[in-house]
């Protein structure tokens, strides 16, 4: 019997990717914890290509849970709202996880009674609405995609145009993370929903949601929500449980059997991709009015006493969320942001929370295993069999070793998407993905190098002819090195930190 | 609380080179107590000089390039190389001969290339052909295997051991009159000599496809590579294409004249084919890393053996098959790189 919303029912083997234990059941057995209003919250305002919001709130001031507090400065950037009620006691500068180094941050202390700011009016019918309201809307609800990459849902829905295909990444691949999968089981039906929001932003005509092989119940869950949705645009695809298979690249290549070109965006294929949260996110605003100020985050590991999924405000310290799911047993002696193949091992549990934050991990070494000396290589392929982007890690390796950033080119180091499923194959415990970073580094200097060189080159060129112009006693060409001089300026001045 | 950081993955590798090593030589093992069983201590003796030559060489050559001694020791590539090499040798070996193949294996092939991982060539076969030319008499030494009714004299623990340590035999014995042609020795001299495959598998030393005894030997070789290839160690690319190119050749010459060209079966089931397939042609080192490669890889080997076999001067062909073939790695790995995802070809 075939099933119409099941797309593609025979899920593709890949031949790359690793199997990894993992132990997601460890947070699985409860059902996703509603966390109160902790006593404090520091709200990153910068979200996708590091660009920060205007606060529009000064310290000192009572804000409703809510209520917006920084407005964006870019179009389809997000508005950044206030994730409890509370007084602002500080706008500054301070340390989040990943970044390198600290970045604007709203802080916000608890005031006692929750008050909720009820500013946006609920679009129980938003199918009516036209795709570019929807997009604004979008914006205005804060939302940036829950998968990792921080990116503005808006921006992304605005850069891609019209895609006849909707992808809904569900697809958690890393070990111990389940904050998806316990989404689509308790909330299958706000993720549909969100999921026929934002095909009507993208005017897609197919929105396929993407689970893994091992999530039956977010499986069942879901049918039952694409039935009661009764849309014809909506359908399930279960991939593969290895890992990478939740890569954006590697999902869209096991659905729908297509690669984004090298340096494009799925969107070049008609595809847009989005993280069920993302999805879930949206709904939750044009049902009910409510903005981006919570996600579901994954704690566990086995120095947490109770792992289990809580529904965390933005901002929380990650010390806060582990006091919630029972506090440390034991010595933790990692602890991990993310999942253990991409996630950051943080310094301090101080840190707060952002929209991008999936888990939190504090684990003994144990259960990471130790890590053994590193040998030479000993071209076993186990590297080339395991990466989804069809590298040859060992050769990559070389060049980084070399600075040959001609060859680490040709050989596709852009197209290393750094998941560490090499790392993870080598059997001479080689840190690879460490030395891919240093090669992507190498290669842009290199590219930057050669950029300037073009510049002072045009630069040279332009004075020659200006000198050769004046030779002639002819009047000054407005098109001179000064003007090169201004673009060369405002090229540098694309720092983040400086965009106001 | 404050927490160690590292760079991501978090997650270590689960994998390493001296597990891998060591499943390599339990996989091994049932086919050298197979071995011994047919022919003798000689097969332990081997191996025991092979082992201590590897190890001793790897060491000094470790003290002299600087690097610690101890820990490269343990990852059990130079162990591997020893015993696939002792393992290739006839069972009746002299000392010196095996511990020069063994010197020139790890000191030369592997270390002067740069040690593990940068050696060009097959240290065990490198070793293998370095004896092979340079004492083609004393690489004869195979006795008649302990099966059937073949019914020569074999020397026992103390007459091999004195063999092994001073290349005589006690009592006027020769090796000579011990040493019998292999299978592939007696098939060559026998089309040689104009007769049909079925005048010369009338001599007992024949079993149903190989030698009697070697085949055997063969089978328990076959059967640790196919527990490798279980285990993940190997992938079968490699094997798939030795055999398969092996096989080809050979049944298509045999179908061509079946009267003088000894059967496919055969083939496979004599001297090192199953040896070289699953545990030599698969060195990761000396080997390319692709999958395409390896069946390109693995079918030179399989073709080139059976033309060394046929029309060369030596009975096997498997070292210099593989010797060979590792030549055009490079080349191989150059041309059979993946096309990387979301870049056109
Ligand atoms: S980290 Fe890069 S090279 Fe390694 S497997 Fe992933 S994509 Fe391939
Ligand atoms: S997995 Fe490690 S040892 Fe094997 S080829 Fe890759 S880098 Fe070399």
């Amino acid at each position: 019997m075939s099933d119409p919303v099941v797309w593609n029912p025979q899920p593709r083997r890949p031949a790359w990717g690793v199997r990894t234990p993992r132990r997601k059941t460890l947070a699985t057995r409860a059902p996703i914890l509603r966390a109160p209003p902790p006593a404090r919250v520091t709200i990153p305002l910068v979200s996708g290509a590091g660009i920060s919001a205007q606060p529009v709130v000064v310290a000192g001031q009572s804000v409703r849970c809510g209520e917006p507090v920084a407005t964006p400065t870019a179009a389809g950037y997000p508005c950044i709202h206030a994730s409890i009620a509370g007084r602002v006691t500080d706008i500054g500068l301070y340390p989040v996880a990943g970044g390198s180094g600290p970045v604007p941050c709203i802080v916000i202390e608890r005031s006692d009674g929750e008050t909720v700011w009820d500013g946006y009016p609920a679009w129980p019918d938003s199918s009516l609405l036209p795709a570019a309201e929807i997009r604004r809307q979008i914006s205005a609800a804060g939302i940036v995609g829950l998968g990792g990459a921080l990116f503005p849902t808006a921006a992304k829905l605005d850069s891609a145009g019209q895609t006849p295909l909707l992808l809904l990444n569900g697809a958690e691949c890393e070990a111990y993370i389940s904050c998806d999968d316990m989404l689509l089981r308790e909330r299958a039906e706000r993720v549909v929903a969100g999921g026929r929001i934002l095909s009507a932003a993208v005017g897609a005509e197919l929105c396929v949601i993407a689970i893994k092989t091992d999530m039956p119940e977010a499986r069942r869950a879901l049918l039952d929500a694409i039935d009661a949705a009764a849309d014809p645009r909506m359908v399930i695809s279960t991939v593969t449980a290895k890992y990478p298979a939740g890569g954006e690249r590697q999902l869209i290549e096991l659905v729908f059997g297509r690669e984004v070109p090298a340096g494009g965006r799925p969107a070049d294929i008609g595809i847009i991709c989005q993280n069920v949260g993302t999805a879930a996110a949206v709904a939750d605003f044009f049902l009910d009015g409510r903005p981006l100020i919570s996600r579901v985050i994954t704690v566990t590991g086995s120095s947490i006493a109770r792992p289990c999924n809580i529904e965390a405000r933005i901002g929380t310290s990650v010390a806060d969320l582990v006091q919630l799911a029972g506090g440390y047993t034991g010595t933790p002696e990692r602890l991990i942001m993310g999942g253990p193949m991409m996630g950051i091992a943080l310094a301090d549990d101080e840190l707060p929370i952002s929209a991008a934050t999936n888990c939190v991990i504090a684990a003994t070494v144990e259960e990471l295993g130790e890590a053994s000396a590193e040998l030479p290589c000993i071209r076993c392929g186990l590297c080339v069999e395991a990466c989804p982007a069809a590298l040859m890690p060992q050769e990559l390796l070389t060049a980084v070793r070399d600075e040959n950033t001609a060859r680490l080119e040709s050989l596709g180091i852009s197209e290393c998407i750094e998941c560490g499923a090499c790392d993870y194959s080598c059997p001479s415990h080689i840190p690879l993905t460490a030395q891919f970073r240093t090669g992507k580094r190498l290669l842009a200097n290199a590219q930057l190098s050669r950029r300037e060189a073009s510049i002072a080159r045009t630069r040279f060129e332009a004075r020659n002819r200006r000198l050769a112009d004046e030779n002639r006693a002819q009047p000054e060409n407005p098109v001179d090195a000064d003007a090169l001089q201004t673009l060369l300026a405002r090229t540098r001045r694309r720092d983040p930190e400086q965009s106001d | 609380m404050r927490f160690a950081t590292a760079q991501p993955p978090q997650w270590p590798s689960p994998s390493g080179v001296p597990g891998m090593m060591r499943i390599v030589i339990l996989a091994l093992l049932p086919a050298i107590l197979v071995s011994a069983w047919f022919y003798g201590p000689g097969v332990f003796f081997n191996i025991i000089v092979a082992v201590i030559a590897a190890l001793g060489t790897e060491a000094i050559a470790l003290r002299l390039r600087q690097k610690p001694v101890a820990a490269t020791l343990g990852d059990g590539s130079a162990l591997v190389a020893a015993l696939l090499f002792a393992f290739s040798l006839p069972p009746l070996c002299p000392w010196w001969v095996t511990a020069s193949g063994t010197v020139f294996a790890i000191g030369l092939v592997k270390h002067a290339y740069g040690g593990l991982g940068y050696n060009l060539f097959n240290p065990a076969m490198a070793g293998y052909v370095l004896v092979l030319v340079s004492f083609p008499d004393l690489m004869t030494g195979w006795p008649a295997p302990d099966i059937g009714d073949i019914d020569y004299q074999r020397p026992g623990f103390g007459a091999t051991l004195q063999y092994c340590l001073t290349g005589r035999f006690p009592d006027a014995l020769t090796l000579d009159a011990i040493a019998r042609a292999t299978t592939l020795d007696r098939v060559r001299e026998g089309l040689g000599a104009m007769r049909t495959m079925d005048e010369i598998r009338m001599n007992p030393v024949f079993g149903d496809f190989g030698g009697a005894g070697w085949e055997w030997i063969n089978n328990f070789v076959a059967m640790g590579g196919g527990a490798l290839l279980l285990l993940g160690i190997i992938r079968w690319h490699i094997p798939a294409g030795v055999l398969g190119g092996l096989l080809g050749m050979a049944s298509f010459v045999w179908l061509l004249d079946p009267e003088i060209s000894p059967s496919p079966g055969f083939h496979l089931f004599s001297g090192g084919a199953m040896l070289g397939a699953f545990f030599i042609a698969t060195d990761p080192v000396s080997s390319p890393t692709t999958a395409r490669g390896r069946l390109i890889y693995g079918a030179g080997i399989g073709i080139l053996t059976y033309v060394i076999r046929t029309w060369g001067s030596y009975a096997d062909g498997i070292a210099f098959a593989v010797l060979l073939m590792n030549m055009t790695v490079p080349l191989i790995e150059r041309w059979t790189r993946p096309r990387i995802y979301g870049r056109s070809a």
